[in-house]
């Protein structure tokens, strides 16, 4: 152990690379969990408050008020997580947004404006509760709704920017001395990316949150309330599930034609070809052969372009040398990643099938304990998913850090303490995921335990009444 | 145009610095309130008044940190490399006290309390000690220009860096006191009205005293900016000296208008200040700010993004902070 962490120390004091890496990648990894919550919490918040208002149902809005409470724990943590990355982008990669921050940057300007915009909302819309006219107060949350799309869709333009640079004119020094600003933000990989990921935050936030309530009905909670929470989310997500298999579609097209070696560590494809198989699992070796895996003949090649089939040529890594491409280990992780994207993905369709066919012939949600054990995982297979889908974009896209003109290992800071840095957040971080979580659980509680009375308690809640409090707000006071 | 981003930037630091840096401020106090039975009250008032708008208020330093990104990135990656350190532990106490204090309000009991309740506080004060050490870095000349690293440790750990943070710290507990006060006279708290009016009080002399240290400071190790604070800056500096002398004789006499009002001005204005003082660089004496500049493109898309905001944003923080300053509407919606 000790001979492992002395030598931790040597390798970092010569490179801070790796290091850099791992921080950035564990930090967004960390921070894309909240995203889908921020984004589409908001959307299945005001269906219950909708229902709730249109046909006067009063477990609809409680659930509502509630949803909007939990929203602002998640908020708040998603906002400082977020906070960390945008240090973490000069302090990792100075580098990179020093010769690359003119263009790379200006997406985050909007998203800035955004984010800006739904923190204030979300405030409104929880202070509202007791201050503003019903559907007043309704409309105070559609904007949330707005600036949750629109942010995440900026902050994707940027990572789409990295994968399709554009917008710029290189001076003889290899420096930017013109930017276009709508075509960086309006850049080729962007549209798809970012559809993407806008619908995977409504896939995994819908599953996620519906996976609480399924377990809640599996431990008998089968109430109105719970009945309400579960179909909110779950038909949001069943919804999007399809919808993001044929984006991931076009999506997989798109890098087919444009960032090829990246398709080929997705596919596993050492040397150019045609008729190449679909790999499910397996890896490559060394010398550029593969092993393992089950070969499902010519299908990689019929889905890259299927007006030409089978004989439809994918570009193999070999194309380019190998300080071009991912290594070996990289690409091994963004083919599993992919497998495991695809696979998750098409068992999260096949039960958001099952839930349609049961809404479409029987008028309800399936009854069976078998579905709702099912529904009670989506949560976190949803998450593995998206994260899945992640790894495949970013460590698909390396060695370069700037798609075609900048390497990873040229855009790093030069600072040996990093490894300190890294072991600092994942500890700080530990602390931060576990306790979200557990307060999550404490309010889910005391909801339970105590109805509303307590529910000021909670950030941003509505201000206790000052001219009665409520015998916990003595309590506290005193 | 370069000169129109800066200002932007030097605005936003004014933002924050007010905003923000009265949520760190609270914290401070938090920090110094005394054990749980005495500093409850304190404590409960402190929680209610940040309560709603801390969060957003991290925007500011978001914009701060894009405009750099995006306008001057080459002072930005040498501002990075330099000063890695203060901003790293800066980032980590964002974390911790944001954390620390959203979830200090829903658990319930006194020992899990205390102890996010530390992380909040002391926290509190790192972050605003760190930007203060930043900010002397920077204005002392000691970022050098090229995306280059300047000296890790003396870059922060200097006699102009000590006093930016030690004065960040006592002006955003000053700024935190003057609110607190304001707040606790609309609560109708008599004895919390006098609690942090007598802090308002220690913080407003604290912070002219360090003020008035840092002046000999300033003029031994950063004499650019020494200059330009006695030059071109000299009017902010006299409108800082009569509004904060004008708040703390409002303080004392206990006035119910005026004095929040008076330390804003004051605050700003010393903020402005450092930033008139060191024209026309970005880092003092080795990158100016239209060598720094990006392309053309770039900064109308900053100044767009500004304008837009103007529009968005603005009017949806002015209903905030109405549906918050009203108090009691008609009670609506959820029967609670």
């Amino acid at each position: 152990m000790n001979a492992m962490l002395g030598g931790a120390v040597l390798v970092a004091a010569v490179d801070p690379v790796p290091w850099a890496r791992a921080q950035m990648a564990f930090t967004l990894m960390f921070h894309i969990i909240l995203v889908p919550l921020g984004v589409s919490w908001a959307f299945m918040t005001l269906i219950a408050n909708y229902r709730g208002l249109r046909h006067d149902d009063q477990d609809a809005l409680v659930l509502a008020q509630r949803w909007s409470k939990y929203m602002a724990v998640t908020f708040a943590v998603g906002a400082v997580t977020g906070t960390v990355l945008t240090f973490e982008f000069g302090l990792l990669w100075p580098r990179f947004m020093g010769q690359w921050g003119e263009a790379f940057g200006v997406p985050f300007a909007f998203e800035g404006l955004f984010f800006f915009t739904e923190a204030i909302f979300i405030a409104i819309y929880i202070f509202g509760w007791r201050r503003l006219k019903p559907w007043a107060h309704f409309w105070t949350g559609v904007p949330v709704v707005l600036a949750g799309v629109l942010g995440s869709v900026s902050v994707v333009a940027a990572n789409a920017w990295m994968n399709a640079p554009s917008g710029f004119t290189l001076g003889p020094d290899g420096t930017i001395v013109d930017v276009d600003p709508i075509q960086v933000i309006f850049n080729d990989a962007m549209p798809l990316q970012a559809a993407h990921m806008v619908i995977a935050a409504y896939l995994v936030g819908g599953f996620l949150i519906a996976s609480v309530y399924a377990t809640g009905m599996l431990r008998g909670r089968r109430d109105h309330y719970h009945h309400l929470g579960f179909v909110i989310a779950f038909s949001v997500a069943a919804v999007a599930t399809p919808i993001q298999m044929g984006v991931g579609d076009s999506l997989a097209r798109w890098v087919y034609n444009n960032q090829p070696v990246k398709f080929a560590a997705i596919e596993l494809v050492p040397q150019t070809s045609s008729d190449v198989p679909e790999t499910l699992l397996g890896h490559l070796n060394q010398d550029g052969t593969v092993t393992g895996g089950i070969p499902i003949p010519g299908l990689a090649s019929w889905l890259s372009d299927p007006s030409t089939g089978e004989s439809t040529v994918v570009q193999g890594l070999d194309t380019v040398p190998p300080d071009e491409r991912p290594t070996v280990r990289q690409t091994d992780s963004v083919h599993l990643a992919w497998d495991v994207m695809v696979g998750l993905g098409t068992l999260l369709l096949l039960l958001s099938a099952w839930y349609g066919a049961s809404w479409a012939f029987r008028r309800r949600m399936p009854a069976s304990r078998w579905f709702l054990r099912a529904a009670a995982c989506t949560g976190v297979l949803g998450v593995l998913t998206m994260e899945a889908g992640w790894v495949v974009t970013e460590v698909g896209r390396q060695p370069w850090i700037v798609y075609n003109h900048m390497k990873v290992q040229d855009a790093a800071t030069g600072n040996t303490g990093v490894w300190i840095t890294f072991l600092a957040v994942v500890a700080l971080y530990a602390v931060l995921g576990v306790t979200t979580v557990l307060v999550l659980r404490s309010m889910s509680r005391r909801f339970r335990r105590t109805g509303e009375l307590a529910e000021h308690e909670i950030p941003y809640g509505p201000r206790e009444p000052q001219a009665a409090p409520a015998p916990a707000d003595q309590e506290r006071v005193r | 145009m370069s000169t129109a981003v800066a200002a932007v930037l030097l605005l936003a630091v004014v933002v924050y610095a007010v905003f923000g840096g009265a949520d760190f401020g609270a914290g401070f106090w938090d920090l110094i309130a005394g054990g749980p039975e005495r500093g409850r009250r304190p404590r409960a008032a402190i929680e209610r008044s940040i309560g709603p708008v801390w969060e957003a208020n991290h925007v500011w330093l978001i914009f701060i940190f894009v405009v750099l990104w995006t306008s001057f990135p080459e002072a930005y990656a040498s501002i990075t490399l330099t000063l890695f350190v203060p901003l790293t532990i800066a980032a980590l106490g964002i974390v911790l006290r944001g954390a620390s204090f959203a979830f200090r309000k829903v658990v319930a009991t006194t020992p899990q309390r205390r102890v996010l309740g530390g992380g909040f506080a002391i926290s509190s004060v790192l972050v605003p000690y760190c930007m203060g050490a930043i900010a002397g870095g920077i204005a002392s000349g000691r970022v050098p220009a090229g995306g280059r690293a300047g000296d890790p440790v003396d870059s922060w750990i200097n006699p102009t860096s000590v006093l930016g943070g030690v004065l960040a710290v006592a002006v955003v507990a000053y700024l935190a006191a003057v609110y607190l006060i304001w707040d606790a006279r609309r609560a109708g708290d008599v004895d919390m009205v006098a609690y942090f009016r007598r802090r308002a009080m220690a913080a407003a002399v604290a912070a002219a005293v360090i003020a008035a240290a840092g002046v000999l400071v300033l003029r031994a190790d950063a004499r650019y900016l020494y200059d330009g604070l006695t030059s071109r800056a000299l009017p902010l500096v006299i409108l800082s000296v009569v509004c904060g002398a004008g708040a703390l004789v409002l303080l004392v006499r206990d006035a119910a208008r005026g004095a929040r009002v008076l330390a804003v001005v004051a605050v700003a204005s010393i903020v402005c200040s450092w930033g008139v003082a060191q024209w026309p660089y970005l880092l003092p004496e080795s990158l100016t700010v239209s060598a720094a500049a990006s392309p053309t493109g770039t900064l109308t898309a900053i100044l767009f993004a500004v304008a837009l905001a103007a529009v968005i944003v603005v009017p949806g923080f002015a209903l905030l902070y109405v549906l918050d300053q009203r108090g009691v509407l008609p009670e609506e919606g959820v029967r609670d």
